[in-house]
């Protein structure tokens, strides 16, 4: 494994998506990870007590996902100096195998420097985009 | 209820220091579904570098999330925590954690507004090392919704 460098990386290339599903046993090991037990993420009834439709994923899951997908592509996650989203729709998590589909995709979108590049992520479930303004700022060797 | 505006340019100190554990970085990894091997092999770590493994970006959010809770309990800034929904966050990365880091957190109030029935609070977390050197700054922004509307999307 080695960190992906300048000369292999041009704007407007296009990472290798991902789709993660995520379920609520997901949720819960998330939960304990981070220390996030907010009951939105595990528990149908304080979900729907907030006004929520049902459980949703910690944000912050959707992001680790976003930045996965860029430092598989990057071969090191210390490549990883910036990273910035918006959370604009929850990922709703049914109470079921299928869980919910998350996509993740992402584009060169920028050269800062010559060793540093900003990614554009997209991030969608149930066919809505669920991050905004979501880059991930990127050293390269 | 408004947000208490005093707050705003206040720093809450977090107590102690947070010892980073491979076996932490390796349940972040595993529960993020990331099964790259730099976040468990040490000498995977080395080949890239790094003295020893390091965490995935977003580890920091444990840090940060610390030394919200502190703040978002204190009932002065009239918060209602079971409204509280992420709405921004970004990261900005001096350098990456690692197994062995100590770590300080300091968590500091950048603005609270209202913005469409919301109260919306800023806070920034800055980490440092043991040598007082910058880790990660991250920057949250958290919504505080009070619609119907709103939590009805």
């Amino acid at each position: 494994m080695t960190r992906r460098r300048r000369g292999e990386v041009s704007e407007g290339d296009d990472l290798p998506s991902l789709q993660v599903r995520v379920t609520r046993a997901d949720l819960v090991r998330y939960a304990g990870a981070s220390g996030d037990f907010n009951p939105i993420h595990w528990n149908e009834r304080a979900a729907r007590e907030v006004g929520l439709p049902d459980v949703i994923a910690h944000g912050m899951l959707t992001m680790a996902l976003a930045s996965r997908l860029v430092t598989t592509w990057a071969g090191d996650p210390g490549a990883v100096v910036g990273h910035s989203v918006r959370f604009t729709r929850p990922v709703v998590v049914a109470d079921n195998a299928d869980g919910a589909l998350v996509e993740i995709s992402g584009k060169v979108v920028r050269r800062v420097d010559e060793g540093t590049v900003v990614v554009a992520i997209t991030a969608r479930c149930g066919g809505q985009s669920v991050l905004g303004q979501a880059t991930v700022t990127v050293a390269l060797a | 209820m408004a947000l208490d505006p005093s707050f705003v340019g206040r720093w809450f100190p977090v107590a102690g220091t947070y010892q980073v554990a491979h076996e932490k970085i390796r349940e972040f990894a595993d529960a993020i579904g990331d099964d790259d091997e730099i976040y468990r092999d040490p000498g995977v770590a080395r080949a890239l570098g790094y003295s020893d493994v390091i965490a995935p970006p977003t580890f920091a959010i444990i840090l940060a999330f610390r030394a919200q809770q502190a703040l978002l309990c204190d009932p002065d800034l009239g918060l209602d925590y079971r409204r509280i929904v992420h709405g921004n966050q970004s990261f900005m990365h001096h350098r990456p954690i690692r197994a062995g880091d100590e770590l300080v957190a300091m968590l500091h109030v950048d603005g609270v507004r209202t913005m469409g029935g919301n109260d919306m609070l800023t806070v920034r977390c800055e980490i440092t090392d043991g040598a007082g050197d910058p880790v990660t700054t991250a920057r949250s922004v958290l919504v505080v919704r009070h619609s119907d509307e709103e939590c009805d999307r």
